[in-house]
């Protein structure tokens, strides 16, 4: 296997963005990643979308890609995982470059949720339909259940869960890019709209339009891209039971540490050496059970960890800096995509305020439904 | 719902019909042909008790439209004295009641319309138990 590294990242701003539409998305983010690897031409394209038939009515959405990038005849392969369709993409376009098969690969991931469509009934479609969404369950309520199980299981309070919110929401306002830009304090988030008890409205990531894409080479061409180039050191997907009943415990997310333990072993890295991290926070328990099952912190201690600074910037692993999906927001597709975007820049040293100093190596794990299947990937300044 | 879809799932929804595997008994709701334990597919019919214990659960505020008049109502994962569990609401109670280690009864009640003129769709929903 070929060592892989990004060479270029590209992103557009996250938001209910009513001038652009998916297409367009696609290209601000595709060309975003080739202008700053100075290049204009591609290999291959993957591109991560969860649903952009049933949000906007489009399939086929790998080759409209292409011909809107301007590479009509190029090779482009659309993926799906539900919500973790970007680190999907991300995973087929360094196995791409690793197998030596192609050189320079785009992965980009797009959603556009804010054209009309019915986005409960359409994110629920990564649930079980027959044994799940058939009884009335939502995504919220699917994860206010982890949520409640985790509570069973470790104590984890509703105030617990604000805390996460209140950290997301503290460092997205300071992302220009993030879809909610306004810090919330603890009262706020837990005086906001109940969901799925114990789940409130600023427990949950928002209904976002955006998306990202990240240009990869061969290591040994990066220089000829790129002064700052990050390699990829681990890749690890897995999967879970689709179904929360079918589940071991669901207090605990088994494919997120499954395709965390692969990540880490390919990198040859243990949870100690992440400097930085972005996990898959759809919902506040998100957060807490990524944590756990990636080893940020021991099992059951994922509930403190936002509270007591642990995952905060100047904490011993800080975990979406970004604002991750609760404040930075959450196009399905692309989030996967963006969380990479968000570990180069760190390991560039240009976060601005929200830099970690000396970062060396980050992680980024985007998961799909309420947890059937995640992805992550270990990143290394060169 | 497309009729096909709904009459297929009839014997798990209406009856309660589970999979019991030969080779590592493991009980499974819905039927499946591949036992998620050990991959054997030898397996025998067996049906769930109506009674069961609450292992996790929500109350739903914001529904989906299909279940609009009836929010708030709980919903949980549920388990059978075999060992299956399923998703399920908890009704005939306050939703706020719902909780870790409630003990349930399977009713056989109406789950959801489809549409005015559309399937009426049947299913199991757990009662607060007269154990």
């Amino acid at each position: 296997m070929r060592e892989v590294a990004i060479i270029g990242v590209g992103m557009t701003r996250f938001g209910e963005i009513w001038d652009m539409s998916l297409r367009d998305l696609v290209v601000e983010a595709g060309l975003g990643a080739l202008t700053d690897a100075g290049t204009d031409t591609v290999d291959s394209i993957y591109v991560g979308s969860m649903s952009s038939g049933q949000f906007v009515g489009q399939e086929h959405l790998a080759p409209l890609m292409a011909d809107h990038l301007g590479m009509v005849g190029v090779p482009a392969t659309r993926v799906e995982s539900a919500c973790a369709s970007g680190g999907l993409a991300l995973r087929q376009a360094f196995m791409e470059v690793a197998s030596g098969m192609s050189d320079l690969v785009l992965a980009a991931g797009v959603e556009k949720m804010n054209d009309g469509a019915d986005v409960t009934a359409v994110l629920a479609t990564a649930s079980d339909q027959e044994e799940e969404v058939y009884y009335g369950v939502t995504f919220p309520g699917l994860y206010a259940m982890i949520a409640r199980a985790h509570e069973q299981a470790h104590g984890t309070t509703e105030e617990d869960l604000s805390w996460v919110s209140v950290k997301a929401h503290r460092n997205g306002a300071k992302n220009p890019k993030a879809h909610f830009r306004r810090e919330f304090g603890l009262e706020d988030i837990m005086s906001s709209s109940m969901v799925a008890e114990p789940l409130r409205l600023l427990h949950c990531s928002p209904v976002t339009d955006g998306a990202a894409a990240v240009l990869l080479c061969p290591l040994e061409r990066a220089r000829e891209f790129s002064g700052q180039p990050v390699k990829i050191v681990g890749s690890g997907l897995a999967t879970g039971a689709l179904s929360l009943a079918s589940r071991p415990d669901p207090a605990f997310l088994d494919a997120v540490e499954l395709s965390g333990a692969r990540a880490y072993e390919m990198a040859g890295m243990g949870p100690e050496d992440v400097d930085v991290a972005e996990v898959h926070d759809c919902f506040a328990i998100a957060e807490i059970c990524c944590v756990e099952a990636l080893g940020f912190v021991e099992r059951g201690k994922g509930k403190d960890a936002a509270r007591d600074g642990i995952t905060d910037l100047g904490g011993s692993t800080p975990v979406n800096l970004s604002g991750g999906l609760k404040s930075k927001g959450h196009p399905v597709g692309a989030t996967g995509v963006a969380q990479a975007v968000t570990i180069v820049e760190q390991l560039r040293g240009g976060a601005g305020e929200l830099q970690v100093e000396g970062a060396r190596t980050g992680l980024a794990q985007n998961m799909g439904g309420s947890g059937a299947s995640s992805v992550v990937h270990i990143f290394q300044g060169v | 719902m497309p009729s096909p879809r709904y009459h297929r799932e009839i014997p798990a929804r209406y009856r309660l019909e589970a999979r019991r595997c030969s080779d590592c008994e493991t009980v499974i709701y819905p039927p499946r042909k591949v036992c998620p334990s050990c991959r054997g597919q030898d397996m025998e019919t067996v049906h769930l008790s109506r009674e069961a214990e609450v292992v996790t659960s929500t109350v739903i505020h914001v529904p989906p439209d299909d279940f609009l008049n009836e929010a708030p109502y709980a919903m949980a994962v549920v388990e059978t004295p075999e060992g299956a569990r399923l998703m399920t609401q908890v009704v005939d109670c306050d939703p706020s009641q719902v909780g870790p280690g409630m003990k349930v009864d399977l009713e056989f009640r109406l789950i959801r319309k489809e549409g005015k003129s559309g399937i009426l769709c049947y299913g199991h929903k757990g009662v607060p138990s007269t154990r």
